[in-house]
């Protein structure tokens, strides 16, 4: 029988919980509740006696100054309604397993198998009778119906005994292990059949490509000497899908593109991954020379480069859309946490220093009706910042820099991006530590959670658009803890020299991570049935490519084996021995002792046929606005600050720990009441060092509509902007592109392939260019390419978008700068031309427009003024330093003072033009590589003579007051005070 | 050897502030040893041998049966293997011994969830404790801190204010009645308060971040020798740590170092 202990606030404590949901449902749903109040409860399935039951519910349950508790009858009374919130079968419950470990410290028994402590939530509402309305509050914001069910039952319909009936979401399965075999000696239809009932995401080709691979009578014979024949197991099917499918293949950007310009030249890409991406870093690295400081590209799971004599810094951002489309919280939560895998699966392992998020989402108040299966921006934003919020804290990692932005497409994809940054010693028992290598005999040991159904065919699915029978198992839910406590063992293990090789286990579980190191030798054996399961019933594919988080895998020798796994256990951390890696040349699998999967290694990793994919440019025809200035600039600045790009974010960032591990020395948050909009953040990551590493990020989607060649380049200028604003080494610095961008690939479903495909191929013009001009190489990155959403004839594209994150070192961040004015008289200096560039902008946008006038980076320049803007920074000439990007210099000046506690007085006829512009199209222009300074008057005459040659003029000067600013004819064009500039900025998502 | 002030952090299990503050009693002038606490299950690593104990901030099992209560529950249960005693017998010899402890955040709650803070009548009775923040959100911000100059707490001799950051989502200080609350104020055992910009207690948000009770941000018991803050005193060792660092004119070293100097001053003067 199973226990129910339901455990809730004494009547005399606030509900913090219960209000903060009460307030929710008002704004999401528009719903007038009196009271919310909320109950813990614990179905324990496990054989325990009613004295220890008692004791678990008064000891580490409930809180006895705060808590009340009842076992197997109802706490709850006074209600109108009560909905009852848990978990389905199989969904991670972290809660339940602390639960657990809690209870088997107080027996000092543990739980036999299948014995298990689930969680739920009863929300008891009051002001809520109508059944079918407390359905909607169930359905639509307290529970994902995905992987959440819930009870509702009225005041009166709760048992007075019983209370609401024990619910155990145990999995139950009779299936027994099997491996079916494929015969695919059959037609095209069929094939496909195949490939789409077993959501393989496999084309046609490919599925050939398979076809042939076991028609061929050498191969046939080597299968039947390990029991396998002409047809193919479920296991290597599975297997393949996984290695070739999108997601671990990146195809469309190894495709050979067939690209035809505007005026017709057509030339053929063979991948642009390594035409454009690989091809810039190799052209940067060599003109570095001997000053090159790449130290790992693309070669593993994160990018590493040298950060001092001792430490090398890794980086990788990733994105996780889909599954935080389905189920926002542990979506985001599972990207985060997954991320951070990335950095201790990187060389020999590294420790984490921080994390950085960049969430793009429709508007949380949209309040157009939504198509099917899509969940509202509103609920995605709080669920995404929350799921972040306990990935980033709960692992003890600060979240220092990121952005929101926000494009009513985004409705039909969310796009979460999770940057890890990590650091390693550059050397690990006198070898490099950002190398590894399998040897031959090596165990293959998986570390960390479990095996379940989790997330099965993620990687399939995230290289599919978002459809009706989109999987329930590809969402997954991140448990911090565990993997927090793998990764203290594994920092040291990887100190004592225990293993040879990591790696994580992400998309493709199993399947990847193991295939993927086997690389080293040229083969492997594991036995599937050896590795630990959540629950029984898996069969042996499962088991091979779930993606069930917090796990690594570990190439252990044979002589460490035993310490390894004593290590181990004495930590607390489950490690299992899997198998060996080999040099038989063959992805081989048992289960049970008998052969389950048979692959060579060469077809599975190089098998898959190379996609052709057609491209054709054609500029759209747009024109610049026609619209005349309007006569208020300072109310068009206020409505500016208040567009949700622009506006503060301030919410959000409190709700992520950015000061944990002591480092964080320009926050995200500055200013003289600590609530400015930092340009990027700087971070110490060796305590008795004051060397530091520099973060910032570059996203403008909304230049895509114009041309994603230009938005590409500023994307990378801003990125370079901010960290040189904040002090950024220009000549110490890498990039990463995170590109996600809709179906590039032209078919009866995406007609304008060839449209999009092109813009694919201009961004990644941009990017070798721009990298190669500013010198900066591209050490990791990944794509994601079907954010689209289809139901019917519904489609909604996401606009291309490329994350462009930058990371390098200040050698001193006692000399970092930050944005806010610091003090009277100061100088403010605008540093770059500004030219008439608003196509795209947000006060295009703030206007309904779009405009043509994209702006243009001058790599040259621009790359001359960061380089001198550094060296004022180390001669201390710099007192604020503010990039300009969306919404130009009227917003840089108004972010500016309002951080610093001065206004300003500005003068319009001093700013450098390249032509005559309007005065509102100088105040919001959004030319690139344009920095606003203060400077101290006593450093006017160095500071000057720094950028004698350069674009530099003095326009203006910090005063104590309000900010004007002073029009072409002298006029004064605007006057506004701090208040109601900083109350425009902050009031938009102030309450969220 | 014996003239060293000794400290420890423990990590493990959630832990996550155990680098910084292991680096503050280095600053402090302690040798320190960050010490996992599976090295104390298995009795390698004694509590006794060490003068400061450590409890850091961080998210004990993911405070998942509230903040730091499966973390109390496995110190109250947890063998320490070779031994029939569990680790809080160690803990109560260590304290037994007039010896120093400092819980920040999550250790904090830990300290009060283990009925060790404010241990009134000397037991482990639990008489307060610390929950959700009043706007049911973790919050990272510096707040205003005023000490009780009166207190018998060993830390914060000879300070008036500091200013820190918290950094926690259940730190609203509760007490189970008023005569608990009566008595921690009549004993001046309520150490630290959040404080607004005339530095006198505030029940306003956000100066006072999570609504506790009479602005309590840190208490310690009647000896002084143990104590316990929601702030992060380790998160201000350095003036590159204050947010304002950029703007204004500050001493190089942080104002939360003091608190560790003040430990191991005591433990010089009265454990070596």
């Amino acid at each position: 029988m199973a226990w129910r202990i339901i455990v809730g606030l004494k009547k005399n404590i606030k509900d913090a919980r219960g209000e903060h949901i009460r307030r929710e449902i008002e704004e999401h749903l528009h719903l007038d509740l009196l009271t919310v109040r909320t109950l813990d409860v614990y179905t324990v399935d496990a054989a325990l006696s009613s004295t220890e039951v008692e004791q678990v519910a008064a000891g580490p349950f409930s809180d006895p100054v705060i808590q009340e508790y009842a076992i197997n009858q109802p706490l709850a009374s006074e209600f109108d309604m009560l909905i009852e919130v848990g978990f389905r079968p199989g969904v991670t419950d972290n809660t339940g397993r602390t639960a657990k470990e809690a209870i088997q410290y107080l027996t000092g028994r543990p739980f036999a198998d299948g014995e298990a402590v689930y969680t739920s939530t009863q929300y008891l509402f009051t002001g809520l009778t109508d059944k079918s309305l407390a359905e909607k509050v169930a359905r639509d914001f307290l529970a994902n119906g995905l992987i959440q069910y819930w009870t509702i039952l009225s005041g009166d319909e709760l048992h007075p005994q019983i209370g609401v009936h024990a619910t155990v979401p145990k999995v139950t399965s009779d299936a027994s292990p099997e491996v079916r075999t494929l015969n695919l000696q059959i037609s095209d239809e069929q094939l496909l059949d195949i490939s789409r009932q077993g959501m393989l995401a496999l084309n046609l080709e490919e599925m050939h490509k398979i076809k042939q691979h076991v028609a061929d009578p050498l191969i046939v014979q080597e299968r039947q000497r390990f029991g396998l024949g002409a047809e193919l197991t479920d296991v290597e099917l599975e297997a393949l899908a996984q290695t070739w499918s999108e997601h671990c293949k990146h195809k469309i950007f190894s495709a050979k593109i067939e690209y035809e310009d505007e005026a017709g030249k057509v030339q053929i890409i063979d991948s642009l991954f390594k035409t454009y991406i690989v091809g810039a870093t190799d052209q940067v690295r060599k003109d570095l020379g001997a000053d090159d400081y790449c130290l790992s590209v693309f070669k593993d799971n994160a990018g590493v480069i040298e950060f001092d004599p001792d430490w090398s810094l890794v980086f990788k951002v990733e994105t996780h859309n889909s599954p935080s489309a389905l189920d926002p919280y542990g979506g985001a939560l599972t990207g985060i946490v997954g991320v951070n895998r990335d950095g201790m699966g990187t060389g020999m392992g590294a420790r984490l220093i921080f994390n950085t998020d960049v969430f793009c989402f429709a508007s949380p108040f949209m309040d157009k009706p939504l198509p099917p299966r899509l969940l509202h921006p509103r609920r995605i934003f709080e669920g995404v910042v929350e799921g972040v919020e306990h990935g980033g804290n709960k692992s003890g990692i600060p979240t220092i820099n990121g952005s929101l932005v926000f494009d009513e497409r985004f409705a039909g994809k969310p796009l979460v991006y999770c940057g890890s940054a990590a650091i390693m010693p550059r050397l690990l028992n006198g070898k490099p530590c950002h190398e590894k290598k399998v040897q031959i005999g090596d165990h293959i040991v998986m570390t960390g959670g479990r095996i379940g159904k989790d997330g099965i065919h993620g990687a399939t699915f995230s290289s599919e658009e978002l459809h009706e029978g989109s999987p329930v198992t590809a969402v997954q839910i991140g448990d911090p803890i565990t993997q927090r406590k793998m990764f203290d063992f594994l920092i040291i293990a990887r100190d004592r020299g225990l293993y040879n090789s990591i790696t994580d286990n992400g998309a493709g579980g199993l399947s990847s991570s193991v295939g993927e190191m086997a690389e080293d030798t040229g083969g492997f054996e594991l036995h599937l049935d050896r590795a630990p399961l959540k629950y029984p019933g898996l069969q042996p594919w499962e088991i091979l490519i779930s993606e069930a988080q917090e796990r690594m895998t570990l190439a252990v020798p044979e002589e460490n084996l035993a310490a390894f796994i004593a290590l181990a256990t004495e930590m607390d951390v489950e490690a299992t021995d899997l198998g060996i890696f080999t040099d038989s040349g063959y992805f081989h699998c048992l289960y049970q002792g008998k052969t389950v999967c048979y692959l060579g290694m060469d077809f599975v990793h190089d098998g898959v046929p190379q996609l052709v994919i057609p491209a054709k440019w054609q500029p759209r025809d747009l024109a610049e606005p026609e619209f005349s200035q309007p006569t208020d600039l300072g109310h068009e600045l206020k409505l500016l600050l208040s567009r949700l790009n622009i506006c503060s974010k301030e919410s959000v960032v409190r709700r992520y720990d950015h000061e944990v591990q002591a480092g964080t020395v320009i926050k995200p948050l500055l200013g003289v009441t600590n609530d400015g909009p930092s340009d990027a953040a700087v971070f110490r990551p060796v305590l008795d060092s004051f060397a530091g590493v520099v973060v910032s990020h570059g996203i403008c989607p909304s230049y895509s509509d114009i041309d994603t060649y230009h938005m590409m380049a500023c994307a990378i200028d801003e990125g370079l902007r901010n960290y040189v604003a904040v002090g950024g080494d220009i000549d110490h610095v890498a990039g990463l592109d995170n590109f996600c961008w809709c179906d590039p690939v032209e078919s009866s479903k995406t007609p304008d392939g060839r449209y999009k495909a092109a813009q694919l191929v201009r961004a990644n013009q941009a990017l070798y260019d721009y990298c190669v001009a500013f010198g900066v190489p591209l050490i990791s990155g990944k794509d994601s390419m079907k954010n689209d959403y289809q139901i019917g004839d519904n489609k909604i594209s996401i606009p291309p978008t490329v994350l462009f994150s930058v990371i390098g070192k200040i050698a001193d961040v006692r000399q970092a700068v930050s944005m806010d004015v610091k003090r009277c008289g100061d100088l403010v200096y605008l540093l770059g031309k500004t030219a008439d560039e608003l196509g795209g902008s947000e006060y295009y946008a703030q206007h309904n427009e779009l405009g043509s006038q994209v702006p243009q980076v001058d790599a040259d320049a621009a790359l001359l003024r960061y380089r001198t803007l550094n060296q004022a920074q180390k001669q201390g000439l710099i007192a604020s330093c503010h990039d300009l990007s969306d919404g130009g210099l009227g917003v840089a000046l108004a972010e500016s003072a309002f951080a610093g506690g001065f206004g300003m007085e500005i003068d319009l006829t001093e700013v450098d033009t390249t032509t005559a512009i309007r005065e509102d199209k100088i105040l919001f222009s959004e030319s690139q590589s344009r920095l606003l300074v203060t400077v101290h008057v006593e450093n006017q005459a160095n500071f000057e003579a720094l950028f004698a040659a350069q674009s530099c003029s003095n326009i203006g000067q910090v005063v104590d007051g309000d900010l004007i600013i002073n029009g072409l004819q002298g006029q004064r064009l605007l006057h506004q005070s701090l208040e109601q500039l900083k109350q425009a900025w902050q009031a938009p998502l102030r309450e969220m | 050897m014996e003239k060293t002030v000794r400290a420890i952090v423990i990590s493990g299990n959630g832990t996550n502030c155990e680098r910084e503050v292991a680096y503050a009693c280095h600053l402090a002038g302690a040798a320190v040893d960050i010490v996992h606490i599976a090295e104390l299950l298995t009795g390698r690593v004694n509590l006794n041998d060490y003068h400061f104990l450590n409890l850091a901030g961080g998210f004990l099992d993911g405070d998942d049966l509230g903040s730091a209560k499966a973390g109390a529950n496995r110190l109250l249960h947890a063998p320490v293997a070779g031994s029939s005693d569990s680790l809080v017998t160690q803990l109560q010899q260590f304290i037994g011994a007039g010896k120093l402890v400092m819980g920040v955040c999550n250790g904090f709650q830990l300290l009060v969830k283990m009925g060790l803070l404010p241990a009134l009548d000397g037991d482990l009775d639990q008489t307060c404790t610390l929950t959700h923040n009043d706007s049911d959100r973790f919050e990272d911000r510096w707040c205003q801190l005023i000490i009780d100059t009166a207190s018998p707490c060993v830390f914060t001799q000879g300070l008036n204010n500091l200013y820190l950051p918290v950094r926690h989502g259940e730190g609203k200080f509760i007490v189970a009645d008023e005569e608990v609350l009566q008595q921690l104020e009549d004993r001046h055992l309520t150490v630290m308060k959040y404080a607004n910009d005339q530095g006198q207690p505030t029940q306003d948000y956000p100066a006072n971040p999570n609504g506790s009770v009479a602005a309590i941000a840190g208490i310690c018991d009647q000896s002084g020798r143990i104590f316990g803050l929601m702030p992060h005193p380790e998160a201000y060792l350095h003036r590159t740590h204050h947010p304002r660092w950029t703007r204004e004119e500050l001493p190089e070293a942080g104002m939360g170092l003091m608190l560790y100097q003040n430990a191991v001053r005591f433990i010089e003067k009265q454990l070596l």
